[in-house]
């Protein structure tokens, strides 16, 4: 019997070489029609190879690594259930800044396994179209352990049945909807620019650290998890966003404005589509860990300027209007979206309330320049209407951006117009667009062969596209269930679940 | 940055008049309001007096403000503008007969009610 002598494992590098690098030259088909988007968007690539890897992640080392933080998210969701955890969350109020991200957030997680795949395939090189591909396994599992987490709280509250019908159709959801559907139509080298650069590595800690920092203030120790569980896989993406950028401004000086487009463009998409979070972060949470302008001043003044500063060397200049904007609205923006859901919470799929006496006194600490002067005086007439059983919701419905497809409910801060709103309009092929903002505006005018097709949800339900011409046939069309999902959390089947669950 | 495609590319006209069952779409301001958390948008049909504005639509969607109470149409002062034009309506003729169109954006302003809530 003979011994063959064990063959010596590959080392780490020809390891990953092998296990990645799957690619060849066509040699019967043309490369452009192997590859149609490669020229589409005007960018020249010379070098695929200098695309940097910088985690050399393999499948086989994949699988192992995303088993374990499966294993350990999925021990801790099974004992969060066991224990009836949901009756140690601050109250009950909170569950429903779980259901705007249970409708909100987590589909787009769903709708960037698309683009990421779609990325995947549309690029030349091997190392991006793999990194691309792990990203779109990363947000697959993701939206998976999202709803894993959050179908807990369907047991007990309302508004988590149907969010994925509730992502196409409800008039809020169109924000984000919009937001996903802008990206992963764009060409490979947009979404890149889009996901991984602007929503993750310059904005998505203003999303998921509000989340999820608001979830432990809360009590929610599930999504704290589910989050950290996420995190270690967003480190990988937020480098993949930086290494795509590099990249495309190092190849040639010519892509330089073409990506500085997609990098303002993106910016102020991200940060539109962030005013749900704005609200989230200092109305629907009973226990806020921080405000949405201290995040602002921490996310967008310093990490965001020092990112773009870092990336000058290339010729990228920093979006100032923008950011300007961003600056001056930061101590409005949060009690105007609360005020936009204030008034339509009779068409949502969530509660809203109004603060409590605390809580407006904490809004005022944090907002001392804004909050006694145009938001309280307001809030205190609501709460004195609600009080003669007079609770208001609109029966009219918003105009909303032909762009971020937000209500245009932001006023006129940098012009020193605090309480008019602002408003821009473009013509396009005979017909009017209504924007909320220059940034939008700007985005309209360079496609606007892309935004006359936006399906604004007030003007698909004039047009008889959303189930009727009445609140409650329109919302049937939804799924969402009159009196029980929507209208105030006062008087709500979720106070009344609170109440039993804490024996009140 | 014209749009980008690798084939052609139809122009869909998502909010063209056609597609509004004889009505247009309008959308109405009041100026420095903010109770009503946005302008407003409405279908409504070309031939219909402006008059009716001020009868149906703006009570309906207004009533909630604090100075609705306020607001008298034969009284108060109002500045009308119809898509960022000064213009003084015929309340008797159509939204079309004073230049309402598709999409047209109706402001109107009242000085002496600027939208103040509270102190």
């Amino acid at each position: 019997m003979s011994v063959e002598p064990r063959k010596k494992r590959l080392n780490k590098k020809d390891a990953y070489k092998y296990m990645t690098r799957l690619g060849w030259d066509p040699t019967y088909q043309k490369e452009e029609d192997v590859f149609p988007y490669l020229e589409m968007e005007g960018l020249k690539i010379h070098d695929w190879e200098a695309w940097e890897d910088p985690f050399r992640m393999t499948m086989d080392s994949y699988w192992k690594l995303q088993a374990e933080k499966d294993k350990k998210l999925y021990s801790i969701i099974d004992a969060f259930a066991q224990n009836n955890a949901q009756k140690n969350i601050s109250d009950a109020r909170y569950v429903n800044a779980l259901k705007l991200f249970l409708t909100g957030v987590t589909p787009l997680e769903y709708k960037v396994v698309q683009g990421f795949s779609h990325a995947a395939r549309a690029f030349k090189g091997e190392g991006a179209a793999i990194a691309c591909q792990m990203q779109a396994i990363d947000e697959l599992r993701h939206f998976q352990t999202q709803v894993h987490t959050m179908s807990h709280y369907n047991k007990y509250f309302d508004g988590f049945h149907d969010y994925s019908t509730m992502h196409d159709r409800v008039w809020y959801l169109s924000v984000p909807k919009s937001f996903g559907d802008d990206a992963s139509t764009a060409g490979p080298f947009e979404y890149l620019t889009a996901i991984s650069f602007s929503f993750e590595f310059v904005l998505t800690s203003l999303l998921f650290v509000p989340f999820m920092s608001g979830a432990a203030y809360n009590g929610d120790m599930a999504t704290v998890t589910f989050g950290f569980s996420a995190q270690s896989d967003e480190s990988r993406h937020m480098t993949l966003g930086l290494s795509a950028i590099k990249f495309m401004l190092e190849q040639d000086a010519q892509n330089v404005p073409i990506v500085q487009k997609w990098m303002d463009k993106w910016l102020w998409r991200g940060y539109r589509m962030l005013g749900l979070v704005a609200m989230m972060m200092d109305y629907m949470l009973p226990n806020s860990p921080t405000s949405w302008a201290e995040a602002v001043e921490l996310y967008i003044e310093q990490n965001c300027m020092a990112l773009y500063k870092d990336l000058e060397k290339y010729g990228i200049k920093i979006p100032e209007k923008l950011v300007n904007t961003i600056v001056a609205e930061k101590g409005h923006l949060s009690h105007q979206v609360w005020n936009i859901f204030y008034n339509h919470t009779n068409a949502a799929a969530f509660h809203t309330w109004m603060p409590d006496e605390q809580k407006m006194n904490w809004l005022s600490e944090k907002y001392p320049d804004t909050f006694d002067k145009y938001y309280r005086p307001m809030f205190e007439r609501y709460i004195a209407l609600e009080k003669k059983g007079e609770r208001f919701y609109s029966e009219v419905l918003p105009l909303v951006c032909q762009t971020c497809q937000i209500p245009l409910g932001f006023t006129d801060i940098e012009g020193g117009n605090p309480h008019v709103y602002t408003h821009n309009t473009s013509e396009y092929n005979g017909e009017i667009f209504h924007t909320c903002s220059d940034g939008c505006k700007e985005i309209f005018e360079a496609q606007p062969e892309k935004y006359v097709q936006a399906w604004l949800p007030p003007h698909q339900i004039f047009q008889g596209n959303c189930g009727g011409a009445t609140i409650p046939e329109v919302l049937n069309w939804y799924k969402i269930e009159l009196g029980v999902d929507n209208m105030d959390y006062v008087g709500s089947p979720d106070e009344a679940m609170w109440n039993k669950l804490k024996n009140k | 940055m014209a749009i980008q495609s690798i084939g052609e590319y139809p122009i869909i006209m998502k909010d063209s008049l056609d597609k509004f069952h004889g009505n247009q779409l309008v959308f109405i301001y009041w100026h420095g309001h903010r109770v009503v958390c946005s302008p407003r948008a409405f279908p409504l049909p070309p031939k219909m007096p402006f008059g009716a504005l001020l009868s149906d639509i703006i009570p309906l969607t207004y009533k909630i403000e604090p100075d609705f109470e306020f607001l008298d149409f034969d009284k108060t002062e109002v500045i009308w503008e119809i898509d960022g034009k000064r213009v003084v309506p015929d309340f008797s003729k159509s939204l079309l007969e004073n230049g309402v169109g598709h999409k047209s954006f109706i402001t109107f302003i009242t000085p002496t009610l600027t939208g103040k809530v509270g102190a």
